[in-house]
């Protein structure tokens, strides 16, 4: 386990170093100078370059690189071109609301999914198990989106039982900023539990047809203790990874439902700096992404190994 | 059985390709033509799905729409297997060499980098535009052919007519085009379906947020984001576009499974 260990360490160390070269690189490619577009056409050319020395853009690209790496590494990712304030407090702020959208996300999704997956398995070929799988077909199709918008017509245009967009904060009470989440939760949750109860019901299948079932059976547990007593336990492994896989996946699908809902999130903040060419946050949003990618694919990877010792040695 | 989903999934699939294709010699209405006296029609026999806010026909807004996404996935999936296949098979060649950890490493890199922040990174750089969807897209479905196509070819490389082949002196790259890319075929089909539908739903997000195809190109998802603000006045414009992306991506998958079942009767789900 150790030397799996020290082995994806380095593999996920690499995929960080490249994958940070890769931003860097695409992003410096950008034609003209963050300085002079800040400060307009007719800036005095001393205060463009005043304002590059203290942006830092008069350094060569590799002292730049450097330097943005040990500051994403210090919690300190520059000062942002627009707003002249420190990029970090700004994604601070926008992650207390992309994260818990993410994680709410991954509750909701896992509580749909866990109960049809395990009804449609043990009711297999059934009228339910038909109806579960027509759902999840029409989950995995519908474009996340645009149910997003089906719902504030439903809930927040005819029923008035939630608001359309916006965020109070969570200074306005927990309650009251969980409400404002839960339509774009359940937008981004949608697609993710039809693929999280397909997992679900495959997997319970498949450990239904092996033999310790049948042994179980066989020394006179009923098929309901069955399934609860050893089914469920084995059939976790893939459901996990899966779960664990999605929340990448949720973290970077929230950026089209935070603007469905004008939510202040992450994603808001990259399409904002995108339109007013505040690159450095565009940069280090996007490594901020990647990173959550890297790291909790690499934490599915561990964790997969440790529950099951034969994947240590493939890869 | 087999039929059970292959039927509904061609007859989708046919109805948004021939719309598309259609839309390239007519649509009932120009998409560009804006006629404000006439927006906001509810259908009748002139426009049989109404108009928009700005008076254009909704039917032939769709099927210029169908065209822009079609387009986008198809050559998305194109560049995926241009290049993913072939890595793969290379992989698979090299197995356990040093090509092949560094093609792996590679694809483990690009799988890093949701299509969205692909999309976000050169819209950032070249501003938005089909062309930069298609690549984001693109380039994320590069890593699933290649896993796809060394997994798929790693059993091959030890069956016997492979050895045969070897023995008969040809090399790798001859062995993995001539006998290893014939023997997959059938999952790339399959695979490249599936990544169709993807490539869809993708380019409807991406339009939507304004990194897709720019205006006046009609897509899916600009649709929806326009219909956004209008919602309340007239839920079709958001209805319509909306079920257009649900219908064909159904299709497309429909049609996935009914071709894997088709094509191979190993890989039936029997579940």
């Amino acid at each position: 386990m150790l030397r799996y260990l020290f082995k994806r360490s380095l593999i996920l160390l690499a995929t960080l170093f490249v994958a940070s070269l890769v931003v860097f690189i695409t992003i410096e490619v950008v034609p003209g100078d963050p300085a002079s577009y800040m400060l307009g056409l007719n800036a005095q050319e001393d205060t463009v370059a005043a304002l590059r020395a203290e942006l830092g853009l008069d350094k060569s690209k590799p002292a730049r690189y450097i330097s943005w790496v040990s500051g994403l590494l210090t919690g300190d990712f520059g000062t942002s071109y627009t707003y002249r304030t420190p990029v970090a407090d700004m994604v601070r702020d926008r992650m207390w609301v992309s994260l818990p959208l993410a994680i709410f996300a991954l509750l909701l999704s896992t509580i749909i999914a866990f109960p049809a997956g395990v009804y449609a398995a043990s009711h297999r070929g059934g009228i339910t198990d038909t109806i579960v799988m027509a759902f999840t077909q029409l989950g995995v199709a519908i474009p996340n989106f645009w149910f997003a918008m089906l719902l504030v017509l439903l809930f927040a245009i005819k029923l008035s039982w939630f608001s359309a967009g916006g965020f109070p904060g969570w200074d306005a009470g927990f309650f009251q900023a969980l409400k404002s989440l839960t339509l774009p939760a359940i937008a981004l949750a949608l697609p993710q539990a039809s693929i999280l109860t397909r997992v679900m019901r495959s997997s319970l299948l498949d450990v239904l047809n092996e033999d310790f079932m049948r042994t179980a059976r066989a020394k006179g547990l009923t098929r309901r203790k069955a399934l609860w007593k050893h089914a469920l336990r084995n059939a976790m492994i893939p459901v996990l990874t899966i779960i664990g896989l999605q929340f990448s996946f949720l973290l970077a699908g929230a950026i089209i439902i935070e603007n469905v809902f004008y939510l202040p999130g992450l994603g808001r903040l990259i399409f904002q700096s995108i339109a007013s060419r505040d690159l450095i946050v565009v940069e280090s949003v996007v490594m901020l992404l990647v990173m959550a990618v890297v790291l909790v694919t690499f934490a599915v990877d561990l964790a997969y190994a440790w529950v099951d010792p034969r994947l240590r040695g493939t890869r | 059985m087999k039929l059970r989903s292959l039927l509904p999934g061609v007859f989708l699939v046919l109805i948004f390709f021939s719309a598309a294709l259609l839309s390239y010699i007519w649509t009932p209405f120009d998409v560009t033509l804006i006629d404000i006296k006439s927006r906001f029609q509810a259908p009748d026999t002139t426009h049989w799905l109404g108009t928009d806010h700005y008076g254009r026909d909704m039917l032939s807004m769709l099927m210029v729409g169908a065209r822009t996404s079609i387009a986008v996935a198809i050559v998305a999936v194109g560049i995926g297997m241009l290049f993913g296949v072939p890595l793969g098979l290379a992989a698979a060649a090299n197995r356990g060499r040093f090509l092949d950890e560094a093609i792996m490493r590679g694809n483990d890199l690009v799988f890093a980098f949701p299509a969205l922040l692909i999309a976000i990174m050169i819209t950032a750089v070249y501003g938005p535009g089909a062309v930069n969807a298609i690549i984001a897209i693109g380039i994320f479905n590069i890593p699933v052919f290649a896993r796809l196509s060394r997994g798929a070819a790693l059993s091959l490389w030890k069956r016997d007519f492979i050895l045969a082949a070897r023995a008969a002196g040809k090399n790798t790259t001859r062995i993995s085009f001539e006998h290893i890319l014939p023997n997959i075929t059938n999952l790339l089909i399959v695979q490249g379906t599936i990544q169709f539908s993807l490539g869809i739903l993708a380019e409807a997000g991406l339009s939507f947020v304004g990194l897709g195809a720019q205006p006046p190109i009609p897509s899916w998802g600009r649709m929806l984001a326009d219909s956004q603000t209008l919602i309340m006045l007239e839920p079709r414009l958001a209805l319509l576009p909306g079920l257009a992306i649900l219908l064909t991506v159904l299709g497309l998958n429909l049609l996935g499974d009914g071709l894997r079942d088709w094509l191979d009767p190993r890989l039936r789900r029997e579940r």
